[in-house]
């Protein structure tokens, strides 16, 4: 039975279910864009909200706040260095130098064009492609995890040009900050001192709030200058400049945004993955590979772009397997199961189009972000740019501990955030930048759980190397990508050395 | 004036106290799942809600306090006002297994649960293209190449990784045990064939429909939705278990108000359109009201500790 598409279409666009996308777009744009309050969290505060609705509605709404809390994360992160969620650390590069020097206008505008690109080719691929990449997915295996992982981790490299040794020591302690608490894999409880509140590890949304945001704090207090360049009067969302911006890094923008459908639909990866790979991506396409990290327009427009198209990704495998891409899909999946919808290919060819319906309701909601987005980001970077210090200092310090109280209601999450803060501020004073330590943390466990993982597998079937590298081809694809991310920056290097050689000969 | 309020003050006490005396509850009810939303005990928590505001007119409120696979909710639970107004959802094996191998922060025994209302039962699930049709074709392949076979299962010391050591105890059929993070990731692991096997629950089968079979349940009976697939004690496995879901209250509740919301759980419980949706979704119902909490609880903790010790994780 073919789905009726007018009826869907009809569906959609119904004003109560426009109303709902605009709703839960603001709603999640505001959410996201607090530090500590995570997409999950607002979904799973509103799922017994959607019961009292009909699915495809509440399923509308849910996915509209979604996509908005992923891309309200941008905020924190251009205006004050802070990652509100792990699919926005890499949007801090240069989203946070941008605003610095004063651009943070544009810098607002260009999040804003690229999450709706990226939002829109995710929510697209959902709509046509779906029965086909969800077999992506099962494609993945934990020796994939494992070298995706690693692919990550070699962007500590290229990250700290110039102090490459910094950056390594900052990863490997990231890397053993990932290891405390009870490990998945054999059960063994590591680096927590007798403390049991340690067994659950370190939380990484309270670590990248600590480690972002308290020095920003710290050197707002200490500092006298202002927080952020303020834009000259009069001047309007830039958007002209954005749109040439944009044009200008077109193949940019598709590039990380199908990068993002990918990883979103692996489900053990998710947005920071996507959003960093795509970084460094762009940044190795560039032709100005040195502007990354200093406020290159291009890395923001990488990562926003990338991580909104995980929304749609994510939505992949949980619509067509039953199998959530992401953690708010998890939660998702689970209002669906109450609701009594099940999942799968029937979902696809029920007579009554829920799943269109809701997959336009995705992309009506993701176009809508664009002039919400646009008029609340105005309005969130004026209002970060004129309060005085004095003001913006201690609320935003009072945000950082109700977000990492709220991450499981729970004391011990905020100590963990001041104690990474202040340890992030005396590592920064020492030349440590942030962002090793937090890829270490994040992609610490992603590597080894698909490393152990491989290495049980290989160890039973007696094939270790086959089923950690050699017998698997997408290994051999991610493995190439990162000899090439490694040898970057050196044939960089050599090729400029030929130059200098070639100017002072001349 | 000032006695005037007195009085009022009184009076307002007296309804407040004969009114809980009379309507247990009167205001909604916190039940904290100690694990992020979407799992196993989020949806069965939230099939109890509608019936729990039919049953007393009261809301429950669902919150989420995820952390160290539970313990961070359940070190806390005894902090929380034992007024019959907090109430925590309990799992097994995790309470008991936790506190046995390090110190998550609580006692099995501080824990008062006063219901187990369900479980997930553990299956044996194979792709539905999978050469092994039976359980005992696994076990002869098992028993041909120890530990070639690989199952995969949620985490450590967990239901999952018991159910693999207490087959190979009672059938020696031993398998290479591989554990993912939660019970979504093994699912593609499963489909994607990095594991032949896995440990999971008839949830999972009851998620994935004609993509997987199930070899054997560890039920009593075989469960309604799949009618087809036999226990493991048809076929001569005395294996019954699988994840255990139940309730708490902090330990300062009294007696009487234990039993109450102990008849309430029960009372959902017995409610037919909340057994077809709780079988639905692959859920076993299980009725273990107060009264009859610690004979089950010793019995349980005598059967991991053995299981646990053969793991050698309990030295």
């Amino acid at each position: 039975m073919a789905v009726d598409f007018g009826f869907v279409l009809a569906q959609a666009f119904s004003p109560f279910n426009l109303l709902l996308a605009v709703i839960g777009v603001v709603l999640g744009t505001v959410i996201g864009a607090l530090p500590g309050l995570s997409a999950t969290m607002a979904i799973a505060v509103l799922v017994p909200f959607t019961f009292a609705m009909d699915p495809a509605s509440g399923l509308i709404m849910l996915g509209a706040i979604y996509t908005g809390a992923i891309y309200g994360g941008a905020y924190a992160a251009i205006l004050v260095n802070t990652p509100g969620t792990p699919s926005a650390i890499a949007t801090t590069f240069d989203g946070y130098p941008m605003a610095k020097r004063g651009d943070g206008d544009l810098a607002m505008t260009l999040a804003t064009l690229a999450s709706v690109v990226g939002g829109v080719v995710g929510a697209l691929s959902l709509i046509t492609l779906s029965p086909l990449l969800a077999n992506i997915a099962l494609a993945f295996q934990s020796s994939e995890y494992f070298w995706l992982a690693i692919l990550g981790l070699t962007l500590i490299a290229s990250l700290s040009s110039g102090n490459v040794l910094k950056g390594l020591i900052g990863g490997a302690f990231g890397l053993i900050l990932s290891m405390i608490g009870v490990a998945v894999i054999g059960g063994d409880t590591r680096f927590t001192f007798g403390s049991s509140a340690l067994l659950g590890g370190i939380d990484i949304v309270s670590a990248l709030i600590g480690l972002y945001c308290i020095p920003v704090l710290i050197d707002l207090v200490a500092r006298p200058d202002r927080h952020l360049e303020p834009a000259p009067l009069g001047r309007g969302f830039r958007l002209f400049e954005a749109v040439g911006l944009c044009v200008g890094n077109g193949v940019n923008l598709l590039r990380s945004s199908v990068i993002g459908t990918l990883v979103g639909i692996l489900p053990g990866a998710g947005g920071s993955i996507a959003s960093l790979v795509s970084y460094s991506e762009a940044r190795r396409a560039s032709r100005n590979p040195e502007r990354f990290g200093r406020g290159e327009p291009g890395g923001l427009l990488a990562t926003e772009s990338a991580n909104n198209a995980t929304v749609g990704g994510g939505f992949i495998p949980t619509l067509v397997l039953g199998i959530p891409g992401t953690p708010p899909d998890a939660v998702i999946l689970g209002a669906l199961l109450v609701q009594g919808i099940r999942t799968g290919p029937e979902l696809f060819t029920q007579q009554n189009g829920i799943a269109y319906i809701f997959m336009f309701g995705l992309l009506i909601a993701t176009l809508m972000m664009l002039p919400i987005g646009l008029f609340i980001g105005r309005y969130a970077y004026r209002f970060i740019v004129n309060t005085p210090k004095a003001l913006l200092v201690p609320l935003i310090a009072f945000m950082t501990v109700v977000g990492s109280f709220a991450i499981h209601s729970n004391p011990h999450d905020v100590v963990v955030m001041v104690a990474m803060g202040v340890l992030g501020w005396l590592l920064g004073l020492a030349g440590f930048g942030p962002s090793p330590i937090v890829l270490g943390l994040v992609l610490g466990q992603i590597a080894e759980q698909g490393f152990m993982r491989a290495y049980m597998i290989g160890g039973a079937r007696g094939n270790f190397g086959g089923q950690l590298l050699f017998d698997r081809p997408i290994s051999w694809a991610i493995v190439a990508l990162i000899l090439v991310t490694l040898a970057f920056p050196v044939l960089r290097r050599l090729r400029r050395s030929r130059e200098a050689g070639s100017e002072v000969r001349s | 004036m000032l006695k005037k309020l007195g009085l009022f003050a009184a009076m307002i006490a007296f309804t407040a106290v004969t009114g809980a005396a009379m309507a247990f509850p009167d205001k909604p009810i916190n039940y904290i799942i100690p694990f992020n939303a979407g799992g196993e005990s989020d949806i069965s928590a939230r099939l109890q809600q509608p019936y729990f505001k039919k049953l007393t007119g009261q809301d429950l409120i669902i919150q989420y306090q995820a952390g160290a696979g539970g313990a961070q909710a359940w070190s806390v639970l005894n902090d929380q006002p034992g007024d019959g107004y907090t109430m925590m959802g309990t799992n097994l094996p995790h309470i008991i297994m936790q506190p046995m191998l390090q110190d998550p922060g609580y006692k099995t025994e501080d824990l008062v649960n006063i219901y187990m209302f369900h479980f997930t039962p553990d299956a044996l699930i194979v792709r539905a293209d999978s050469e092994y049709e039976t359980l005992q074709q696994v076990i002869d392949a098992a028993k041909a190449a120890p530990g070639a076979l690989t199952v995969g299962g949620t985490a450590t010391n967990t239901a999952n990784h018991l159910a693999n050591q207490r087959l190979a105890d009672l059938t020696g059929a031993e398998m290479t045990y591989i554990p993912y993070t939660g019970t979504g990731a093994t699912i593609p692991a499963l489909l994607g064939g990095e594991v032949e096997l896995l440990w999971g629950y008839t949830t999972v089968a009851a998620g994935q429909g004609d993509k997987v079979r199930m070899l054997a349940v560890a039920q009593d009976k075989r469960h309604p939705l799949f009618p087809d697939v036999p226990t493991f004690k048809e076929l001569g496995i005395d294996m019954v278990g699988g994840a255990y879901r139940g309730i708490a209250v902090p330990s300062s509740t009294p007696e009487e108000v234990r039993k109450e919301l102990s008849g309430i759980i029960g009372k959902i419980n017995a409610d037919p359109d909340f057994i077809a949706q709780m079988e639905q979704a692959g859920f076993a119902m299980l009725d273990i009201p107060y009264e009859e909490m610690d004979a089950f609880m010793a019995e349980r903790k005598k059967l991991y500790e053995e299981i646990a010790r053969q793991l050698g994780s309990l030295k």
